[in-house]
């Protein structure tokens, strides 16, 4: 509400500010029923994440051979088997774990060096910046996907070579949001106080700038995460990723693809679980970007 | 800065870009610690077949004449032999990739038509259940995982009620169209929801600018507005974020391929890392960079013919 309206109103039915606050801040949360929703979601992700051990009935790697292609809600096994006789659901919560992890291990290293990156090429710009944008250039070229496979191809599959594949090019979003929000900052008359008074450059980036860049590029990194936890599905599905027998959601479609028409639900299931994941995570990115109005 | 100036600039920088990415290309297999040619032989392999296959890949000259075989090769249109096949490269490649070119075509063609029925609809219903149920629906196309909704669409409209074949490409032109249909579609449905949230927002904010205000007070009907005046505005937006979408494009028909055992080039690529064959490998990495470079670039191009008042900076 704007201050016009409110000096407007006789002064008896004028809210104290303590109130407005409060009510500003009530509002904004049910506005946001994305956030909220995708938190929710989330945080039941996280629960089961941690409380896998608890939560299943059955070890995901162990091989039952007279228990296999049961359909889902078979007694003891509430989301059926796999070819080995596996518990789906235990394969499934379990997996868990592993794709919030790289979900998570994708984007930290991408958005620290990202967004320095951002921040140092967008205040001190001159050849530093033109470097930077030239590597973007050429990095930008190359399709995501091939690109991390070509990689892949040449550290060879496994989990540690994923993250770096991907954190190849995975900074590059951060440092252009961060470089673009601070190229609109440094003009500012907080950075030019900070400047007058004698502050060096790291110290006006990391306090003064960084602080008031790094929201969008945070927003980002839920983005950021349901590309990497889907990339990671992707190419764990072409067998570059987690080897056999980890429980892994896309591994687990690629499994299932042979006994489509025996068992759909070994297929279907998995890729239920990376949907949720995923639609968990937009709804955060999507919900914080409405609240900073975006 | 006109428009030759920037052409030229543009021209300019495509050549920069090109650049880089052969060097980044010819740098991957050379800066990684151990040997090439055992990285591609495998470690059993004898030191005499390593030193025969440096010497067939050039691999003991100097890095710069090195550089310079493997782009003027490319130039060329040799770009080596095949390790599995033991082919050259490009006929290996340049069969498979009209299959390629025409899944992405299709796949642009039906994202389309999905942006432009969806786009629409949900922008003139801006904040009702059309478009709440539109922008929902497509936040869950926009989170799935393309594999596994290829495999959905085999399951359901191939294998249960047969109305599309599941594998392959067929034969004549009218088959290909039939085969290639639900691939495509898979590819579609994940562009469109990317371009579907830019459109509706690109269309809202249209329809609140003067000149269509001035279309409305004219007393043409709203759809000849909508049509003539908002969309053709509203769609140069949207033709930006579907150049910077043609990357993922590109990387998401690979997985579609195999899926639907398309014979492409993203097949080749899959079986080409599996038998470490390292050449097909960066031929198409090249030339895959190459499209998508092209691709933008005709897209930034185009901008100065479709809106003439843009200016360059």
């Amino acid at each position: 509400m704007s201050e016009k309206a409110l000096s407007a109103r006789p002064l008896a039915d004028v809210v104290p500010l303590s109130q407005i606050g409060r009510a500003t801040r009530l509002r904004k949360i049910r506005l946001a029923p994305t956030l909220v929703t995708g938190l929710v979601l989330l945080g039941l992700i996280i629960v089961a994440a941690i409380a896998a051990p608890l939560l299943t009935p059955y070890d995901p790697i162990e091989q039952r051979f007279t228990e296999a292609f049961l359909p889902p809600f078979s007694p003891g096994h509430i989301l059926g088997t796999d070819n080995f006789g596996r518990d789906i659901w235990s394969r499934i919560v379990f997996s868990t774990r592993l794709d919030l992890q790289i979900g998570l291990l994708s984007v930290s290293f991408p958005f620290v060096f990202g967004s320095l990156i951002g921040i140092a090429t967008g205040y001190l710009g001159g050849r530093l910046d033109t470097v930077l944008m030239r590597i973007v250039d050429v990095l930008m070229a190359f399709p995501f996907l091939i690109l991390v496979i070509a990689i892949m191809s040449i550290l060879g599959p496994g989990l540690t070579n994923l993250y770096i594949a991907v954190g190849v090019v995975g900074w590059i979003p951060y440092a252009r949001i961060t470089r673009g929000e601070t190229l609109a900052t440094r003009h500012l008359e907080y950075v030019l106080a900070a400047r007058t008074i004698g502050c060096s450059s790291a110290r006006i980036m990391l306090r003064h700038i960084l602080p008031n860049v790094i929201a969008p590029a945070l927003i980002y990194v839920f983005t950021g995460m349901v590309l990497a936890i889907l990339t990671g599905a992707t190419l764990s599905f072409l067998g570059l990723g987690p080897q056999p027998p980890t429980p892994e959601w896309g591994a687990m479609i690629a499994e299932g693809r042979q006994y489509l028409l025996l068992a759909w639900w070994m297929t279907t299931l998995p890729g239920l679980a990376l949907l949720v994941v995923g639609v968990a995570l937009s709804l955060i990115g999507d919900g914080l970007a409405e609240r900073r109005g975006g | 800065m006109g428009r030759a100036a920037y052409f030229r600039k543009r021209l300019l920088l495509m050549a920069f870009v090109l650049f880089g990415v052969t060097v980044v290309i010819f740098s991957m297999v050379r800066i990684l610690p151990g040997d090439p040619a055992f990285l591609i032989l495998g470690d059993r392999a004898t030191d005499e077949k390593a030193a025969e296959l440096r010497e067939q890949l050039g691999l003991n000259r100097p890095a710069l004449e090195q550089y310079w075989m493997f782009v003027s090769g490319f130039a060329r249109g040799d770009m080596g032999q095949s390790l599995l096949y033991r082919q050259p490269v490009g006929d290996l490649v340049l069969r498979r990739v009209p299959v390629s070119l025409a899944l992405a075509a299709y796949a642009m063609g039906l994202a389309a038509v999905i942006t432009l029925t969806f786009g629409i609809l949900a922008a003139i219903n801006k904040g009702r259940w059309p478009d709440q149920l539109i922008r929902v629906g497509f936040l869950f196309a926009l989170t799935t995982p393309n594999f596994w909704f290829g495999i959905l669409l085999i399951l359901l409209l191939g294998l249960t009620l047969h109305w599309f074949p599941v594998a392959g490409f067929g034969e004549t032109p009218a088959q290909h169209v039939w085969y290639l249909f639900l691939p495509a579609l898979t590819l579609a449905l994940q562009l469109s929801a990317v371009l579907i949230r830019n459109l509706r927002g690109q269309i809202i904010l249209t329809m609140r600018s003067d000149y269509v205000r001035t279309a409305h007070a004219k007393g043409l009907s709203g759809s000849l507005v909508l049509l003539r005046h908002v969309l053709r505005n509203a769609l140069l937006s949207t033709l930006t974020i579907f150049g910077l979408q043609f990357g993922f494009l590109v990387g998401g028909a690979i997985v579609v391929e195999t899926v639907f055992a398309l014979p492409g080039t993203g097949q080749l690529l899959i079986q080409s890392i599996t038998a470490r064959d390292y050449p097909v490998v960066q031929a198409i990495t090249v030339i895959s960079a190459v499209l998508v470079i092209v691709v933008n670039l005709v897209v930034d191009l185009s901008y100065s013919f479709l809106d003439p008042r843009v200016t360059y900076e």
